[in-house]
């Protein structure tokens, strides 16, 4: 029995994934915003030129398999004389797959601010730049803060998916380091634990920022309960 | 006296540091009509509550039918599958119905038949429908609720909670949520099992005229607890505390 | 370089393959939802119930799957069980990890269905005296569940789509058909073209099926 020791050597080489899945996170996430912000403002558009092919490239993202986009990125786009990087094909494919989700969370946000408070901006004379950029999004911002945290940790889950076009991520490492080993029990265990522990801190960070964008903007922290009767679970006589 | 069909002593509750009932003492004969009146957030509604065991009280001894609600007999405290068997003598129409909105108006009130007293599906639904005759709903029996009126869905819901023939009846504000137009054929079908039943009956109300036509008894509640009781000719028309002038005259200006 | 044209005599020579591996995926999502629906209902309940150790144990449990890759716990799946002496096809292997990956979302549908009960049906059953078997399965779980189709058919179109992690694990679903045929020539503008295609149109429908059903049912 020689496993044990041989998954301590194999530590060092699974846990150098943490920086390239966290880089892979940090930069999908900073595809994602824009394009999301971008999306949903078209689909808000007055106008058919931009509402249409707004409304087309998030269906088309989001009913199409994100592997599927993935290797198509990799392996077709070559044949159109597109050769991208195996990190920029992930970053952006990833991107822009969450940004189209995305693109829902900041829809909703925007629609939720009420419309008197437009017209009010208008009333006033502000600009329509200004509108948007002093009025609606700082309304619609605490609205998105909870999914933007999901999307975090989604977009931590999804970052796997490029170790399948060679870049060397965790799932990458973990794969490797399992046929090469031969204890796959040991290293996959090794890397969810760190996955999941990356997932606790991310959603952690979300939950601060929320209650501070909460507490800044005078929404009421309301924790929610559950409505279900204790004496309906059974238990006490 | 006879032995009450429901008996308050000493009841006390609190939600956090806000106390709603402050030392009940109340009985309530075989068969007798309570009105309770009294501003909102008085602590009649809660009394109903108590009475039917949705919440415990603090301090303080429950009887329905003479058995505790949630204490043995030697008075040892008793959990919530003795409150299930003693509250079975209880019924309770709520001020938003409470229907089941995925089960017809016959399903509704063939529930308890079915799954408490354990009837046969033939014999529950014949005994619904009787029910649901009783209230005027005959033609109705098979639509669910959302098809129904404000004032259909509350008599669904009184044929509902008379169907394990409860020995105290409560009705808690059951025409607060109806448009205007609705109230009279609610309070219609009260009055008459208030005319033909030997039930006692706990009635929160802020219907002046319809407490003063059906009550042997009213109840005033202030913050927590009684403050003047008696027939409603004596309450209702010379109260004697100056506090229930009061509401009274609010309640008769709306 | 040829690349740039759309072969239609080669699009149309993988058609069956793709169609085959589509067959697969199919199985795969119904299968692998059905696994989720109940393993998910079973969560939940545990969770619900509080039970010492179960259901601190299952919270966290669905917590870790919920913080993990699909794609790892796949390797999971595929690599671990058969050590510890379960052998499962790897079509199997995939339904169990895809099922189990899904069963957590789908847990925390049933309770937010479940806890968006208004309190006065609980007080109704209450107060009518009714067993608490009765309660959850007559009162309770109808109502949340009919709540949450909804949110419960987009999970299985989501998982549809997610089927194509199974290539990973061998599992000859339609991405696999796609990449197999792309990589005999390696010509992979067709075959990955298609079955982006394919994904497209099912998932297309489907989503406006249920968008159909949700403003049916309101």
């Amino acid at each position: 029995m020689k496993a044990p020791p041989l998954l301590g050597d194999f530590l060092p080489f699974l846990l150098m994934g943490i920086p390239v899945t966290l880089e892979v996170t940090v930069l999908a996430m900073a595809v994602a915003l824009p394009v999301s912000v971008v999306l949903a403002l078209g689909r808000r558009s007055p106008l058919l030129a931009l509402r249409l092919p707004a409304g087309m490239i998030v269906e088309l993202l989001r009913g199409t398999s994100s592997l599927v986009q993935l290797f198509w990125a990799f392996y077709v786009l070559p044949f159109f004389g597109l050769n991208l990087a195996p990190l920029l094909a992930g970053v952006l494919v990833l991107g822009l797959n969450e940004g189209a989700y995305f693109s829902e969370v900041v829809r909703a946000g925007l629609a939720a601010v009420p419309a008197g408070q437009g017209e009010a901006a208008v009333a006033l004379g502000f600009s329509r730049s200004y509108r948007f950029w002093r009025i609606t999004l700082p309304q619609a911002l605490p609205i998105m803060i909870p999914p933007f945290g999901n999307a975090l940790v989604t977009m931590l889950k999804f970052t796997s998916l490029v170790s399948l076009v060679t870049i060397q991520d965790l799932a990458f490492r973990a794969n490797m380091a399992a046929t090469t080993l031969g204890d796959s029990a040991g290293v996959f265990a090794v890397v969810l634990v760190i996955y999941f522990a990356l997932s606790l801190l991310l959603g952690a960070g979300a939950r601060r920022l929320e209650t501070l964008v909460d507490r800044r903007s005078g929404r009421p922290v309301v924790a929610r309960r559950s409505s279900v009767p204790a004496w309906a679970l059974g238990g006490g006589g | 006296m006879a032995e009450p069909a429901a008996a308050l002593r000493g009841i006390g509750k609190s939600y956090g540091t806000r106390r709603i009932l402050d030392d009940i003492d109340l009985d309530v004969a075989p068969g007798e009509k309570v009105a309770l009146i009294g501003p909102s957030g008085s602590g009649k509604t809660t009394i109903l509550r108590l009475l039917i065991g949705l919440v415990k009280p603090d301090a303080g001894t429950i009887r329905i039918d003479g058995r505790y609600l949630w204490h043995t007999e030697d008075l040892r405290p008793a959990g919530e599958s003795h409150a299930r068997q003693v509250r079975r003598a209880v019924g309770l129409v709520f001020q938003h119905f409470n229907l089941f909105p995925h089960m017809t108006a016959r399903q509704n009130v063939r529930e308890p038949l079915l799954h408490v007293l354990g009837l046969s599906r033939a014999e529950s639904d014949h005994r619904a429908i009787d029910l649901l005759t009783r209230v005027g709903l005959r033609e109705h029996v098979d639509k669910r609720p959302a098809q129904l009126s404000g004032g259909q869905q509350q008599r669904v819901a009184i044929a509902r909670s008379l169907a394990l023939q409860p020995k105290v009846m409560l009705f808690d504000e059951v025409t607060s949520a109806l448009d205007p137009e609705l109230v009279g054929e609610v309070l219609r079908v009260v009055r008459e099992l208030a005319a033909e039943t030997d039930m006692s009956m706990l009635i929160v109300t802020h219907e002046i005229s319809f407490a003063a036509d059906i009550a042997d008894r009213v109840l005033m509640f202030d913050a927590g607890r009684i403050i003047e009781q008696g027939p409603p000719a004596q309450v209702l028309k010379d109260p004697a505390h100056p506090r229930t002038r009061q509401f009274l005259r609010a309640v008769l200006e709306r | 370089m040829n690349g740039l044209d759309w072969d239609w005599a080669f699009a149309w020579s993988v058609m069956p393959d793709l169609l085959h591996g589509l067959r697969i995926t199919v199985i795969a999502t119904i299968a692998a939802s059905s696994v989720s629906f109940v393993l998910g209902l079973v969560w939940t309940l545990l969770r619900l119930r509080r039970i010492a150790v179960i259901s601190p144990a299952v919270d966290l449990f669905v917590l870790f799957i919920r913080g993990t890759p699909l794609l790892v716990q796949l390797y999971v799946v595929f690599y671990v069980l058969p050590k510890w002496g379960v052998s499962l096809s790897a079509l199997a292997t995939g339904i169990v990890g895809l099922g189990v990956f899904y069963s957590a979302s789908a847990s925390e549908i049933y309770r937010a269905g479940i806890e968006d009960i208004p309190i006065g049906q609980w007080e109704a059953a209450l107060t009518l005296g009714l067993p608490l078997r009765r309660l959850w399965l007559g009162i309770i779980l109808p109502q949340a569940i009919r709540a949450v189709l909804p949110m419960l058919g987009n999970l299985v179109v989501a998982m549809f789509k997610e089927t194509a992690l199974l290539s990973t694990i061998t599992v000859m679903e339609l991405m696999a058909e796609a990449k197999n045929a792309g990589s005999i020539d390696f010509r992979f503008v067709e075959p990955l073209t298609l079955a982006g295609a394919l994904y497209l149109v099912i998932s297309f429908a489907a989503a406006s099926a249920l968008r159909r059903l949700e403003v049916r049912h309101g």
